[in-house]
């Protein structure tokens, strides 16, 4: 993902003069060196300072730049927190922070560099907007809105390189603000986000080979949240998956609960989190997913428990 | 160089600015006086100067209010410049107003919301950066506190200043040398020798009576290199006033009616 998104800051970012890329000693590699070739200007590094890093992309902001603020998602959004929360939300401006490696991404980091909580924390804060793609294809796609489109802060959610495409023959069309149904099933649905949709097309193709059919939806965009096309799917489904690389608290899943709830849904809605717990643990990704309880194994045996 | 006949009508200025902050404080009880009157004169200096009343494609300086909290300073001179209204004034953190007691982005004038300290400096060196790439001359004025300087975000956009060499950015420095806690001399000493912590940051730094607008003046173009400029203020809390000059107290405090008639005769007649 962070290829493809240093890919296309590079080429629009050849047209579109406002586009600005702030790191705090990070950077998406590759094409983002060409970025900072052409356009020194544009691409700043302010090292290991966070807090200046988004208080400049808001400088930038306030002049009518484009920034995109980059680093390693706990220090993009976690440690200069008031700064995300003053100087981009409470002064709305288009500043796209992106969170790379979110999740459990480094695992073998430790929890200092585990972002379990992103995402309650960058909804509960007013103006913001949460995007979590899921593919390198949906974050070129929610990146170009970015650009183009956007008219305040956005938090967004990047997995690292490497990850591959799962939607470029997704059932739906890409649009910030609605959930995307990726492939088509009956028995139920799986709704989850970001880098996670690898595991649930892992489920998918399980789940086929014992005759069930599930649906799969990326629900790209955490905020604002598609109650509509949400609440669509609780009527259509009687059984709903819902999977996230978040601890329980505030996340994709108790959003979908709590409106599940405010509905009257009917259908038996299953979830699957990170535990409220830091685990110290340093063995590969999938293997922390898996003691957190998150493996593609684990959430079929319980899908098959659903009557 | 300054004339003399701009100096006295910035004392005149100032004089009936520290007034209109004083009556305010007998409306309502949440005002930062202290604060205010140390960097009266630095305000004034930098609209009068350097900031043009109307935005010009040749100048489009602007001004940012770090230490927000002296706000007051700045909305007497905008709406002496007819930027706020009396009317604005008058609701000043009342329910059918638009003025707090910290700058609103939004609001006609302020150009960034400031009030927590520590956020104005790296948004001055985007604003700077913002006016390079766009090959705008402009020139960025900020006020920090000396108790804003105690944030490490603070020292981050320092540094990030000088390695943009952002030669467009002014800094000017309230050191008052007293925050909410206390003295600061007391409660932080080591805080203490500011200019070679700054110099050492890669700043040209100057000193400066901050109640002394030739001095500002002469020192401000006495700069020597392209590197930003830190223009240190050595000033007095509550400065104008017998009894709030130099007291951490007059931090954030409205006087009683008693005090009020004092301040009244110390600012017409002095002390």
């Amino acid at each position: 993902m962070r290829n493809k998104f240093a890919e296309v800051i590079h080429k629009m970012g050849k047209k579109n003069k406002k586009i600005a890329v702030v790191v705090a000693d990070i950077s998406p590699s590759g094409a983002i060196t060409e970025f900072r070739k052409e356009f020194p200007n544009r691409f700043i590094n302010t090292g290991v300072s966070e807090q200046s890093m988004i208080g400049i992309a808001a400088g930038l902001a306030l002049k009518g730049m484009k920034p995109f603020c980059y680093t390693i998602a706990t220090f993009s959004l976690y440690r200069p927190f008031e700064m995300v929360r003053v100087d981009l939300c409470y002064q709305n401006l288009p500043v796209t922070v992106i969170g790379m490696g979110a999740g459990l991404v480094y695992s073998t980091l430790g929890g200092t560099h585990h972002t379990m909580e992103d995402i309650a924390i960058a909804s509960a804060l007013p103006n913001m907007t949460v995007l979590c793609p899921c593919d390198p294809e949906e974050m070129k796609l929610a990146t170009e809105w970015c650009v183009t489109r956007s008219k305040g802060p956005v938090y967004m959610r990047l997995g690292k390189r490497g990850e591959k495409n799962y939607t470029l023959n997704a059932k739906e069309k890409f649009k910030i603000g609605k959930i995307r149904k990726i492939t088509q099933g009956k028995e139920l649905a799986i709704i989850t986000y970001g880098t996670l949709i690898s595991m649930a097309d892992e489920i998918e193709k399980k789940l086929k080979n014992k005759k069930i059919n599930p649906s799969i939806y990326s629900c790209h965009t955490i905020k604002p949240f598609d109650e509509v096309g949400i609440a669509k799917i609780l009527t259509r489904y009687k059984k709903i998956i819902v999977m996230e690389e978040h601890v329980p608290n505030g996340g994709l899943s108790d959003k979908i609960l709590s409106l599940a709830y405010k509905k009257k849904s009917k259908a038996i809605i299953k979830t699957f989190t990170l535990k409220d717990k830091f685990i110290h643990f340093y063995g590969s990704h999938a293997e922390l997913l898996n003691e957190h309880g998150l493996s593609a194994n684990k959430i079929i045996s319980e899908i098959l428990k659903i009557k | 160089m300054i004339s003399k006949k701009d100096i006295n009508l910035s004392i005149e200025r100032c004089k009936k600015y520290r007034r209109k902050i004083l009556d305010i404080s007998q409306q309502v009880f949440a005002l930062h006086l202290g604060g205010s009157y140390s960097c009266l004169e630095m305000i004034d200096y930098i609209y009068n100067f350097h900031i043009p009343y109307k935005k010009k494609k040749t100048n489009n300086n602007i001004f940012i209010m770090s230490k927000g909290h002296s706000c007051m300073a700045q909305y007497v001179i905008l709406q002496s410049r007819g930027i706020l209204s009396q009317k604005d004034l008058d609701n000043y953190c009342k329910a059918n107003g638009k003025l707090g007691c910290h700058p609103d982005y939004g609001n006609p004038g302020i150009e960034a919301s400031t009030g927590s300290l520590g956020h104005g400096l790296a948004l001055a060196v985007g604003i700077c950066q913002a006016n390079k790439i766009n090959k705008d001359n402009s020139k960025v004025f900020v006020i920090l506190s000396d108790g804003e300087l105690q944030e490490g975000s603070t020292w981050e956009a320092l540094m990030m200043a000088a390695n943009l060499e952002l030669d467009n950015l002014y800094c000017f420095l309230d050191n008052n040398g007293s925050q909410s806690y206390g003295v600061t001399k007391v409660e932080h000493p080591k805080f203490y020798p500011i200019k070679e912590k700054i110099e050492a940051f890669n700043w040209e730094v100057a000193t400066v009576d901050a109640h002394n607008i030739k001095d500002i003046d002469t020192k401000f173009y006495n700069r020597k290199t392209k590197k930003p400029f830190f223009i240190i203020g050595n000033s007095t809390k509550g400065k104008g006033v017998s009894f709030m000059e130099n007291k951490p107290a007059w931090h954030y405090m409205s006087p009683t009616l008693e005090e009020y008639e004092i301040a009244k005769k110390d600012l017409e007649e002095g002390f």
